[in-house]
């Protein structure tokens, strides 16, 4: 029996050793993932940044306004102004739900030459 | 275990024939056992301390191995905990008040060499010439080979020039990684951000810190790690700022003038919505300060707060709002308006030496810009209570905005007061504020009489500030701007449908040799929008104007700044989103109606 315990212990050591040591791997890689990750997200972060910058450097007033000049043909944008406010009863309101179709007509026949 | 008896048998009987006392054995045998006894005691102690003491051992020793480990090696971060709290960016950004940046970080890399790792000099040299324009291959040439083992060669590259000088390919031109300033919307708001620079220099980082305005004011705050992922909100807003901007810009030129201000306030909050001082720069490419001449014509130089002027009869509704709020006077009262009045040795004369007199109702002298009424009201007040009185607007200290310009920009204040500074002070000279001084003066007047603080920052709630004037005086006051646009000497300033009130003035700029220029005035416009409902103000001053659509050259502010407000009003109103308040005719009565 008390053999049987020591042979048993020994497995156990050598089972909790073989763990420990894949355990340790498994713990390096990913650290290194992690470490990956993070330098992956600066990066992103980075990018970001500039994209950023370059959105706002692109929308810049003074270029957003040269392009609407440039662009007033097909755009027809002007600076607002205070004429452009309107007033509540000037919007045109949708037309109400047009009436229940309550006569029907039975349409049959054939058109002397096919639609273009 | 086999316990020895005390008394052994056999011992005892041979003990007891021989006649001896067999207690005798007993003892013998007992203190035998003690002995054992004691001995084994003593030595499970020993064994116990040791083992203790070896317990001891090595947890210091463990701790104190750890300590020397942690001591010897170089920090590192905690690669395994959770991310998102470290820095995100070395200085936070601004933003103006809807979150559109204005001040941004760009990473890019800084150039240096090492001479003694590279390869082909010469040919390193005459490269970077090519790239860099402004270095000079000789030069560089002669750096590279006087032995240094370091040296600088440029401290921003942007990412294509990077690339290029990569292409080189010699192993001695090496980069350091830099974090710089960007201004996406350049020249906007070019005085307000100020501007940065690099502080400590290494080949790995370098600081970023700020050399003017907002950025150098609140440098501490932007530079805060723990607030780094948050960005400065500002009061501007980019597109009223921008608008501002253009408008004066056409403005300073069509009116001759070689420099421009304009400061849009909320009156109810204290923020400016835009600060535009002409000629501007870029903060991107920051000049350096003038070395000579005036430094006030500098493109560094913020007129809007840094700069002093004797801002004219602008001053004027001070005076009359002090008089209705201390119940010497109501807009009716007539006040002695007879032109020219001697004063002592001074002699008080009106514009082109007109006279509106002999009596002015209040509100005439303000309508009319009479500067001899202002006088006679500045004298019933008195001279004590006029001085408090501006200091409670504070148009006697430096305004507290969060520019690093403004703490310097102290307003002049003649050292002594008497009855002649007075007068003078009534219609704005012999004392010089700045623009910005004016605005929060009368966004006071305009909100109901609370104290405005000016500031650049973003601010929710309104000004809690101490109250100055009634709201009775204040909505008088602005009644009587009013009129000075509708039948006054503002008349250009009507904007259909926003009901402009405002004060005009003219100052002649004063000759640096003492008394004052007959043909260089400095031009202001300070507007109340809309009157019935005050919102905004809008102080806008030319510098050196002159209309010249007439036969002769006209310098008064009704013909330069005038109308340049009213049409920066006119822009700016509804992108503040200011509804005209037009008299709409009622359209044809056409409603929906169900059948």
């Amino acid at each position: 029996m008390k053999s049987f315990l020591y042979v048993l212990s020994a497995l156990a050591v050598l089972g909790l050793a073989f763990w420990a040591y894949r355990e340790n791997y498994e713990t390096q890689a990913s650290l290194r993932e992690v470490r990956k990750l993070q330098n992956e997200i600066a990066g992103l972060r980075e990018s970001l940044t500039i994209q950023r910058a370059e959105w706002a450097y692109l929308n810049r007033p003074d270029r957003l306004r040269d392009l609407a000049t440039i662009n007033f043909d097909k755009l027809g944008l002007l600076p607002l102004s205070p004429e452009q406010f309107g007033h509540p009863q000037e919007v045109a309101y949708p037309s109400l739900a047009l009436p229940g179709i309550t006569q029907t007509f039975d349409v049959q026949g054939q058109t002397e030459e096919p639609l273009p | 275990m086999i316990r020895t008896p005390l008394r052994p048998l056999a011992r005892i009987l041979s003990a007891r024939q021989k006649g001896e006392n067999p207690d005798v054995i007993e003892r013998e045998n007992l203190a035998k056992r003690n002995e054992g006894l004691r001995d084994k005691a003593r030595r499970r102690a020993e064994a116990r301390l040791l083992f203790l003491g070896l317990a001891f051992v090595m947890v210091f020793g463990t701790i104190s191995l750890r300590m020397g480990v942690m001591a010897a090696t170089d920090p590192v971060e905690p690669t395994s905990a959770a991310t998102g709290a470290e820095i995100v960016a070395q200085r936070a950004d601004i933003t103006d008040r809807n979150g559109r940046v204005l001040a941004t970080n760009m990473v890019t890399h800084a150039l240096y060499a090492q001479p003694k790792i590279m390869v082909d000099p010469a040919g390193v040299a005459a490269k970077l010439a090519t790239i860099f324009p402004d270095l000079d291959a000789a030069t560089l040439e002669r750096r590279f080979t006087d032995g240094r083992s370091f040296m600088w060669i440029k401290r921003v590259l942007s990412p294509e020039q990077v690339q290029q000088v990569h292409d080189i390919g010699d192993p001695g031109l090496l980069f350091g990684p830099r974090e710089v300033r960007l201004y996406p919307n350049g020249r906007l708001a070019a005085h307000v951000l100020g501007g940065a620079s690099f502080g400590a220099e290494g080949v790995d980082s370098a600081e970023v810190i700020g050399t003017a305005g907002v950025e150098k004011m609140m440098d501490d705050r932007l530079r805060d790690p723990a607030q780094a992922g948050t960005p400065l909100a500002l009061s501007l807003d980019l597109t009223v700022q921008a608008t501002v901007q253009e408008v004066l810009g056409t403005g300073m030129s069509m009116m001759n003038a070689k420099g421009a201000a304009a400061i849009l306030m909320d009156v109810n909050t204290g923020e400016v919505l835009a600060m535009v001082s002409l000629p501007d720069f870029d903060p991107n490419d920051r000049p350096n300060l003038p070395t000579e001449g005036d430094p006030s014509d500098s493109p560094l130089f913020n007129r809007g707060v840094q700069g002093v002027y004797e801002l004219g009869s602008t001053f004027k509704i001070f005076a009359a709002a002090q008089a209705m709020e201390l119940g010497l006077m109501n807009p009716e009262t007539m006040v002695d308006a007879d032109a020219p009045m001697r004063w002592g040795r001074h002699l008080i004369k009106e514009f082109k030496n007109k006279n509106y007199g002999p009596l002015l109702s209040v509100t005439d002298v303000i309508v009319k810009s009479s500067n001899v009424g202002t006088a006679h009201i500045a004298l019933q007040i008195g001279g004590v209570r006029q001085q408090a009185f501006f200091r409670s607007l504070g148009l006697f200290d430096a305004t507290p905005i969060e520019l690093i310009e403004s703490a310097k920009a102290k307003p002049l204040i003649p050292a002594r007061w008497p009855d002649i500074v007075t007068i003078t002070a009534s219609y704005g000279h012999g004392m010089s504020a700045s623009p910005l001084h004016l605005a929060a003066a009368y966004a006071t007047i305009a909100n109901g009489g609370i104290k405005v603080s000016p500031t650049i920052l973003r601010r929710t709630e309104p000004m809690t500030g101490p109250r100055i004037l009634s709201e009775d005086v204040a909505q008088a006051s602005v009644d009587m701007l009013r009129q000075v646009v509708t039948r006054g000497t503002a008349s250009m300033g009507e904007v259909p449908g926003y009901a402009v009130a405002g004060k005009t003035g003219t100052a002649d700029k004063p000759r640096p040799t003492g008394g004052y220029f007959d043909d260089k005035v400095i031009n202001t416009f300070a507007a109340v929008f809309p009157a019935n409902d005050p919102q905004y103000v809008l102080t806008v001053t030319l510098d050196e104007p002159v209309e010249t659509s007439g036969s002769e050259p006209r310098r008064t502010a009704g013909w330069t700044s005038v109308p340049v407000a009213a049409e920066i009003i006119r822009r700016t109103a509804p992108l503040l989103g200011l509804r005209p308040q037009v008299e709409t005719l009622p359209l044809d009565g056409l409603t929906a109606v169900h059948n």
